[in-house]
C-alpha cells in the first residue's frame, strides 16, 4: 500500500515538472510533436530507473563506505553521464528497433535535471533499494505524462492565432502554467490516500 | 574596452533567461520570493565565474575528445565547495534552496558558456563573460522573483507595497512561476523589439 500512495503522489500531487521544477528544460524542449514526446518520456523513464539503481549502489558502497560524502554530486554526475553513455552504446548493439526510437533523446537526458535531482532525492529521503526504484519510475511516469499532455496542447496551439509578443516560448509557459494548475487540483489526494491506507 | 563589452553581452543581448531560455529549472524552481532569486542567481554566478576562468585556463592541455567530461568535472567541484560554503554561512538561504545548489551541475548555461566562451577566449575575458552572464542570471532571478513576490504576498524583499490579503497565492506557488515568466519574456521580448 506505501507503494501505491509513493506511486500516485509522484505522478499526480507532486509532479516532477509542473510542482517540482525539475526537467524544465525538455518539458519546453521537446514538447512540439505528441511522438517525439512519447519517445523522449520512455528514455527518461529507462535512464531514471537505471541511474537510480547505480548511484543507489554507489552511494551506500562507495561514498559512505570510504567516508566520502561530500564527493556526492561530481560522482553522480559522471555515474549517470557514463551510465547514458553505456545505454547508447548496449542500445546499439541489441536491440537497434529501441535505440531507432530512443536514440536520439539519450544525449539529451545528461544534462536532463531530473535524473540527477532523483538520485539525490532517493538518498536524502532515506528510501531503501525498492521504495527508490518505485519511487524513481513513478517520478519518471509523471514526467512522462506532463511532457505528452503538454505537447497534445502545443500540437493544437500551432494552429490558433497568437498575439505577436506572446509567440514561441511565452505562450508555452503560460499554457504550462495553467497545466500546473489543473494538476494542484491533485493537492490533499495524498493525505486522503495515507488516511484511507492508515498509514499515518 | 572589449572586457566590458563582453560584460554588457552577457546582461542584454545574451541574458541567459531571456534571450537564450537556459537554465529554466533554478530560474522557475527558487523565485518564490525577491531574495531567494538574487540567492539563487549569486551562488550560479560563482560557479561561473570560478568554472570558467580555470577552463580557459587549462583548455590547451584538454585533449578535444575527453573535453566535456573535464568541464563537468571542474563545474562538479566548485559546485560542491558552494555547497559546503552556503552550507557553513547561509544556513538559511543553503536550506531553502535546498536540491537546486547540487543541481547547479547540469544547469545548462555553464557548460553553454564552457563550450562557446571560455575554450576559446583567454581566462581574462572568460572572467567578464563569467561575471556578465552571471549578472544577467541574477538580474531575471531577481525581477521574477520580485514580481512573483509582488503579485503573491505584497512585497517585495519583504518590504510590504499593499497588504497581503489582496495577494494572489497562485502566483508563490508553481503555477505563478510560469505565467509571469511567460509574460515577463513577452514584455522583454516586446522591449527588444522597440
Amino acid at each position: 500500500m506505501e507503494y501505491v500512495l509513493i506511486f500516485i503522489t509522484a505522478i499526480f500531487v507532486n509532479n516532477i515538472v509542473l510542482s517540482q521544477f525539475l526537467g524544465i528544460c525538455p518539458f519546453l524542449g521537446v514538447s512540439k510533436k505528441v511522438e517525439t514526446a512519447v519517445g523522449m518520456g520512455m528514455a527518461v523513464t529507462f535512464v531514471l530507473v537505471l541511474a537510480t539503481i547505480v548511484t543507489f549502489v554507489v552511494q551506500k558502497f562507495v561514498l559512505d563506505a570510504f567516508g566520502l560524502e561530500y564527493l556526492q554530486t561530481i560522482a553522480f554526475i559522471l555515474v549517470i553521464a557514463a551510465l547514458v553513455q553505456m545505454v547508447e552504446i548496449i542500445l546499439k548493439k541489441v536491440s537497434p528497433a529501441l535505440y531507432q526510437a530512443l536514440g536520439v533523446f539519450l544525449p539529451l537526458i545528461t544534462t536532463n535535471c531530473c535524473v540527477l535531482g532523483v538520485a539525490i532525492l532517493v538518498i536524502q529521503k532515506d528510501f531503501d533499494l525498492l521504495t527508490g526504484i518505485v519511487y524513481a519510475f513513478s517520478t519518471a511516469l509523471g514526467f512522462a505524462l506532463a511532457l505528452i499532455i503538454f505537447a497534445g496542447i502545443r500540437e493544437q496551439l500551432s494552429l490558433v492565432k497568437i498575439p505577436k509578443g506572446m509567440q514561441g516560448m511565452s505562450i508555452a509557459l503560460v499554457t504550462a502554467g495553467l497545466l500546473a494548475m489543473a494538476f494542484m487540483g491533485f493537492s490533499g489526494v495524498d493525505k486522503g490516500l495515507s488516511a484511507l491506507f492508515g498509514l499515518n | 574596452m572589449s572586457n566590458l563589452k563582453v560584460l554588457i553581452n552577457g546582461i542584454v543581448n545574451e541574458n541567459p533567461t531571456f534571450v537564450l531560455l537556459l537554465g529554466m529549472c533554478p530560474t522557475l524552481g527558487t523565485t518564490s520570493s525577491a531574495e531567494n532569486g538574487m540567492g539563487m542567481g549569486l551562488a550560479t554566478m560563482f560557479v561561473l565565474i570560478c568554472s570558467n576562468v580555470v577552463i580557459s585556463a587549462i583548455k590547451n592541455l584538454v585533449p578535444d575528445m575527453v573535453r566535456i567530461p573535464i568541464f563537468v568535472v571542474v563545474i562538479a567541484s566548485f559546485v560542491t565547495i558552494l555547497d559546503m560554503l552556503m552550507q557553513a554561512y547561509v544556513p538559511d538561504l543553503y536550506k531553502t534552496l535546498g536540491l537546486f545548489i547540487p543541481l547547479i551541475v547540469v544547469n545548462c548555461i555553464l557548460l553553454g558558456r564552457a563550450e562557446a566562451f571560455a575554450c576559446k577566449n583567454s581566462p581574462v575575458a572568460s572572467f567578464f563573460d563569467g561575471l556578465g552572464i552571471g549578472l544577467g542570471f541574477t538580474i531575471a532571478l531577481t525581477l521574477l522573483g520580485a514580481v512573483r513576490e509582488l503579485l503573491g504576498t505584497g512585497k517585495v524583499f519583504g518590504l510590504e507595497i499593499y497588504p497581503e490579503q489582496y495577494g494572489m497565492l497562485t502566483f508563490v506557488l508553481a503555477p505563478g512561476a510560469f505565467i509571469a515568466l511567460g509574460f515577463l519574456i513577452a514584455i522583454v521580448n516586446r522591449l527588444r523589439k522597440a
